[in-house]
């Protein structure tokens, strides 16, 4: 078997555990952690993309994978700050409790 | 594929899988580690050494501390009593069903043409470093940008609202 069909078919399968985490939880720090397990299934296909295709030293698999590991850091950094905010306002991180868009 | 391949996959799935589905969210947090733990081995095992050290840096230092104070200052660690899944889990575990047979289909079906260079690439830091300054200077700069409005973004939406009132 071609190794990046393997490495391919992990990250699908992440992927899927993260979207299935991301829809299902109640918790928002839970979405959060769906968002990120998603977000790094799809850099394990960058690096995998970077290493079994032609012209690994021109680096832009990597590239890709290093500017989305720093894009993620902020995302997550403003998402459990949104968490925190919401917490203190509504005294609940439940997002089937959260269904009004008035303050 | 090699043994260590399936002894690392298999970690990093189980990680994962229990990142979503333990009832404790602080536990939760930990197998998330686990899972990023097991990416960031992959990543070595995919010869790409500064990305997987990146990966242990950035997500095992940063984001899943991150994510163990957010649990703690929202003191949600305790299951709730009505359940951990949402009112429509089914739709949500149907669409995820969905999205990973297609994906599994096209990847499975793409075998013969997806490329295989078997040869190691022979990649330094040193490389990086100048293709950070040299070509992908643009996107570095502005990535320098966006983790400055987002730190001071995340500070300004979890400050406290009372000096804002005033």
């Amino acid at each position: 078997m071609n190794p990046l069909t393997a490495y391919l078919l992990v990250a699908a399968l992440l992927f899927a555990i993260g979207l299935a985490g991301a829809l299902t939880r109640r918790n928002a720090i839970l979405v959060l952690i769906g968002i990120e397990l998603m977000l790094n299934a799809a850099n394990l296909n960058l690096i995998a993309f970077w290493r079994y295709g032609p012209h690994p030293e021109a680096l832009t698999g990597m590239m890709f994978a290093i500017f989305s590991i720093a894009v993620a850091a902020a995302e997550a950094a403003v998402g459990l700050g949104l968490v925190i905010s919401i917490h203190r306002h509504a005294k609940t991180t439940d997002l089937d409790a959260m269904n009004r868009m008035k303050g | 594929m090699s043994f260590v391949f399936f002894l690392i996959a298999a970690l990093t799935l189980v990680g994962g899988l229990a990142a979503i589905l333990l009832k404790n969210t602080v536990h939760c947090a930990l197998a998330l580690t686990v899972a990023f733990a097991g990416l960031a081995v992959m990543f070595l095992e995919l010869d790409a050494q500064f990305a997987g050290f990146a990966q242990i840096l950035v997500y095992i230092g940063a984001v899943a501390i991150l994510v163990v104070f957010a649990i703690l200052l929202t003191r949600n660690a305790e299951t709730p009593k009505d359940g951990i899944y949402s009112r429509n889990w089914f739709a949500g575990l149907v669409i995820a069903a969905g999205v990973f047979a297609v994906l599994g289909w096209a990847v499975v079906h793409s075998t013969r043409v997806l490329p295989h260079e078997t040869a190691t690439p022979t990649v330094m830091v040193l490389d990086i470093g100048n293709a950070l300054i040299g070509r992908y200077v643009l996107p570095l700069e502005i990535v320098a940008l966006l983790l400055t409005a987002a730190l001071i973004g995340a500070v300004i939406v979890a400050m406290h609202e009372k000096e804002a009132a005033k």
